[in-house]
């Protein structure tokens, strides 16, 4: 969806934590539920940087799959595709524990 | 002993140190810092300022969502009429261009905030929170008792974006087949109610309705439905009444 404007609030979320520091990777978690195209993202992130403080930073993405738990029975299902329910015993009563990530997660700054 | 170091300027050198022991990965080893931080965090504080600002007003919001020509307008006029001497509605309009839509309710509504995303040939496909808050200042909220945000007509994006709405519903029509919920799971997943238009269409089309609510119960299950035809009126005081129903909520918004 908007690749390129996440990647404008994942800057500003950097510039904020690493406080003039150079960075040297930017560790994201994009869930598989969040409409984001993660090639997309790496790719407006390295020409959004392009020229600025962060050039040459890396996206390092970790893609989350969906899962969601059953109160009834108490498993754990990873989704392939949008049918939610339970994989054990079939309950449609399940929660989304995973897969709607949208997180920065931490960075690592380049040696000085 | 010392530590051999390449920058990326090409420069090299080593640092040389006292015996202090092993230090590997400490003094040249990359600093981690811990973030933890939503990349949509910037949009969910302004659209938690737009539901204080409701709140505050004791305005009720109701984020409408659908992809481009499934009714929200038309289902809007309809409301207008319906429900126009017993609440005082505002709109808020998000249309890519043009004031067609707003033109279509001034008439009825207590106040219309149009919000066009772009400048003459296309722009933004979603309103997000800080739009949303630009459009706040045209709406007299403590005169209303209702605000419906009519997002611009897109199944992908508006799913992602709140603006500080209480509630959360799409209009779907059957000519977009059966299929969909499959194909924009986010969006069907995303509201509370999805409001299935041009009914009046149904002896006309091969669309089967039993497909698309089973992929409806797959995609987000229990989810409430209701058939309604903007063109005929049916159904329309069923819809009226979840908006009443709405109207009549305690502060605060949705997870």
């Amino acid at each position: 969806m908007h690749e390129l404007s996440l990647c404008q609030s994942i800057a500003g979320i950097v510039r904020t934590h690493a406080a003039g520091r150079p960075v040297a990777r930017v560790h994201v978690q994009v869930g598989h539920l969040r409409q984001v195209v993660p090639d997309t993202l790496a790719w407006c992130w390295t020409w959004s940087t392009d020229g600025s403080d962060l050039a040459g930073s890396v996206l390092d993405i970790e893609e989350v799959p969906v899962a969601v738990h059953c109160p009834t029975c108490d498993a754990h299902t990873v989704l392939h595709e949008p049918a939610f329910r339970c994989g054990s015993c079939g309950s449609t009563g399940v929660r989304v524990t995973a897969g709607e990530e949208l997180l920065v997660t931490s960075l690592e700054l380049q040696e000085r | 002993m010392g530590r051999f170091h390449r920058h990326a300027d090409g420069t090299t050198h080593t640092h040389e140190h006292a015996d202090v022991g092993d230090h590997h990965g400490y003094e040249t080893g990359p600093l981690r810092v811990e973030v933890l931080a939503h990349i949509l965090g910037e949009n969910d504080r302004t659209a938690a300022a737009n539901r204080a600002d409701f709140d505050a007003a004791g305005v009720r919001t109701v984020n409408l969502m659908s992809s481009p020509g499934a009714g929200k307008t038309a289902l809007l006029e309809r409301t207008l009429e319906h429900l126009g001497d017993r609440l005082r509605i505002g709109i808020v309009e998000g249309d890519i261009e043009t004031s067609l839509d707003a033109d279509r309710l001034r008439d009825r509504a207590a106040a219309v905030s149009l919000l066009n995303t772009a400048d003459g040939f296309g722009g933004e496909c979603h309103l997000d929170a800080t739009m949303v808050r630009a459009a706040l200042p045209a709406l007299p909220l403590a005169e209303l008792d209702l605000v419906v945000v009519e997002n611009v007509g897109n199944l992908v994006c508006p799913a992602e974006f709140t603006v500080g709405e209480h509630a959360r519903a799409m209009v779907f029509s059957p000519t977009e087949g059966e299929d969909k919920p499959y194909k924009y799971p986010v969006m069907f997943r995303s509201v509370e109610l999805v409001v299935l238009n041009k009914v009046d269409l149904l002896p006309h089309l091969d669309v089967d309705l039993d497909r698309f609510h089973a992929a409806l119960a797959d995609v987000h299950p229990g989810v409430r439905t209701l058939q309604v035809s903007a063109r005929t009126g049916e159904g329309v005081e069923a819809w009226c009444d979840w908006l009443l129903e709405v109207t009549r909520r305690p502060a605060g918004g949705p997870p």
